[in-house]
């Protein structure tokens, strides 16, 4: 194990990201992940990449798309509104089946919203806000240390499965600092590698017989050809479907309650599941660590003999709910805990509201 | 017996998808027998537009890839960052460049980006079916100015050379026309420079052609010259508008 250092979650997601391989990112300043740009454009070059600070957020995405679609192992990050202007260019990655790692520090909204942490991207990062079929996988870590686990691992992901690979984090992961310990780096793909890696990546076409030309493209104007290529990718999410789901569960077996929260909430949510204990209360606890795929499975788990309701707790007006409620599938009451705009409730209102709850359903 | 002709490598054996008379052909061709001519077909990679021009990676015979509305710069900034040995080019139609990808193209020769971009000004939408473009030109009827382009609607037609030949990072900037063999002949050299502005790593470099649409401006071929010759010219001049020093008559 590597020794433990003490480093703010941007700067940790970063070095990460390149220790996983990444040697590439674009980005455009935005808070409140605005450390990452900057930690990119002291330390790639130094290692053999390059940064580039785009115009925009969508010119971002596409340079990732550029540089993904001739080899390049990318990193990119954003807040809210910029991941808003990126989804463009996220069809486009899944459509071309390009990699690339995506980092959404997120922050509230609609809107330019507020900087304060929020969770109501997630309908954009589970649902997407791009044209078509397509599914990007997202992680969403509830501690900084996670975070590095996961995007340590993701650029190998994304180019196994050959689409982008996300992660949601909120502004509370991306500005506090914590103790991480950090993997040893990757070795890195080189230019001239690239065609024994990804024989499909743009390097220029050598006309050899047995060679092909590489074209990376997303138009399909022929409907049974696009059915076909969507099928394709379809087959990939499903395997992913059952493969890639990843979730904590702590003490479903004989709770009264059980929260499903994911990120800074479920932190909050054990938090309150001690307090809940003290107070004769067993609350158990369901924290999806990829939201999608969302870990419909673990809700088979429940105990529907003696847990008398599923709270989905969210900084949000309620979005996860929307799955929560699929994996419950009627079986027990679904109920809600949440605040939005930046404000986050503390452990306290949680066990309050969840006495509430309880109350009103005997 | 000595072949007087052969068809370039660069192109794909195939028919064109564009309609009878259109230019796009030509410049395709130029650029790919450009290409074959400098012996750098194997180290070319082209992005193609969303437009007419969405399907030239199935004509030009190199590697390729289809960028979204308007980001082709973009696109080719990536791919230079992680192939920075190749030849990149982005080929671009007047609604792509001039109207829904002006960020990109500014800031890419703005940042002085080492690759190459074709840019064909029809006047025109042509793909969506005839729609005015930014460089439609005053009195210019189109689907969506039925009755002509007027200055009080739709301001005055943009001229991208001009406009991108005052950015520092751009050093070649050229007009050239697709009307007559000459100005063929010239835009070839065009093509050339371009290439060899990008090879010798000296910043952006843009080739602007002169097209036409017969299909949406709804014109014979030969009128479609004639009206490119006599409206199209005057306000879009031909010319080197920024060339670096000792390129100028390569």
């Amino acid at each position: 194990m590597a020794e433990k250092v003490l480093l703010k979650g941007n700067e940790a997601f970063a070095e990460a990201a390149i220790r996983g391989g990444c040697r590439f990112y674009f980005g455009y300043p935005i808070t409140p992940q605005s450390e990452i740009p900057e930690f990119m454009s002291r330390e790639l070059k130094k290692r053999g990449g390059a940064f580039l600070q785009a115009e925009s957020e969508l010119g971002a995405i596409n340079m990732t798309y550029g540089c993904a679609a001739a080899g390049g192992n990318v990193f990119i990050s954003s807040s809210s509104p910029g991941i808003s202007l990126m989804q463009e260019g996220m069809s486009f990655l899944c459509s071309a089946e390009c990699p690339a790692t995506i980092l959404n520090v997120s922050r509230c909204g609609p809107g330019v919203g507020g900087i304060q942490p929020g969770q109501a991207d997630y309908f954009q990062m589970t649902r997407g806000g791009g044209n078509g079929d397509y599914r990007i996988p997202t992680f969403a870590p509830a501690s900084i240390q996670e975070a590095v686990d996961i995007l340590y691992e993701a650029p190998m992901l994304a180019d196994s499965i050959r689409n982008p690979v996300a992660v949601l984090a909120d502004g509370m992961l991306g500005q506090m600092m914590e103790p991480v310990a950090l993997p040893e780096p990757k070795k890195q793909i080189m230019p001239q590698d690239v065609p024994a890696y990804k024989p499909w990546a743009l390097t220029g076409y050598d006309f050899k017989p047995d060679h092909q030309r590489a074209v990376v493209k997303s138009l399909r104007l022929q409907p049974d050809a696009l059915e076909k290529h969507v099928e394709k990718l379809f087959e990939k999410y499903h395997r992913l479907e059952k493969e890639l789901v990843r979730c904590e569960t702590i003490g479903l077996d004989g709770a009264d309650v059980v929260f499903v929260a994911f990120g800074t909430m479920s932190r909050l949510c054990k938090e309150a599941m001690e307090m809940l204990e003290a107070e004769g209360v067993r609350a158990g606890l369901i924290r999806p660590i990829t939201i999608w795929p969302f870990p419909y499975g673990a809700f088979d788990a429940l105990d529907f003999g003696k847990t008398k309701a599923v709270i989905s707790t969210e900084l949000s007006m309620g979005q996860m709910i929307d799955d929560v409620r699929i994996g419950v599938s009627g079986r027990l009451p679904v109920e809600l805990i949440h605040r939005t705009g930046g404000m986050i409730p503390t452990s306290l209102e949680i066990v309050e509201k969840t006495k509430k709850i309880l109350g009103a359903l005997k | 017996m000595k072949p007087v002709f052969t068809y370039t490598k660069g192109m794909l054996p195939v028919s064109t998808s564009y309609c009878p008379g259109c230019t796009h052909g030509i410049a395709n061709r130029i650029i790919m027998e450009t290409l074959e001519e400098m012996g750098k077909l194997g180290d070319a990679i082209g992005v193609a537009p969303i437009g007419c021009a969405v399907l030239c990676h199935q004509f030009m015979n190199v590697d390729m890839l289809e960028a979204a509305h308007g980001r082709a710069p973009a696109v080719a900034a990536g791919i230079r960052r992680a192939q920075p040995d190749r030849l990149v080019f982005t080929y671009q139609g007047d609604g792509d460049l001039a109207s829904i990808g002006t960020n990109e193209i500014v800031h890419a020769a703005h940042r002085g980006e080492k690759f190459s971009t074709f840019f064909i000004n029809n006047a025109i939408y042509g793909m969506t079916g005839g729609q005015m473009a930014p460089t439609t030109l005053i009195g210019q009827k189109t689907t969506t100015c039925p009755e002509g382009r007027t200055v009080e609607q739709a301001g005055r037609p943009i001229r991208m050379s001009e406009m991108l030949s005052t950015i520092d990072g751009a050093v070649y900037v050229e007009r050239v026309a697709l009307d007559s063999p000459a100005h063929v002949r010239a835009a070839k050299k065009a093509v050339r420079r371009a290439f060899e502005v990008q090879e010798k790593r000296l910043g952006f470099g843009i080739v602007e052609f002169l097209s036409i649409c017969p299909t949406n401006w709804g014109l014979t071929p030969a009128d479609s010259i004639t009206w490119l010759r006599d409206n199209m010219i005057p306000y879009y001049p031909l010319g080197v508008y920024k060339c670096p020093e000792g390129l100028e008559n390569d």
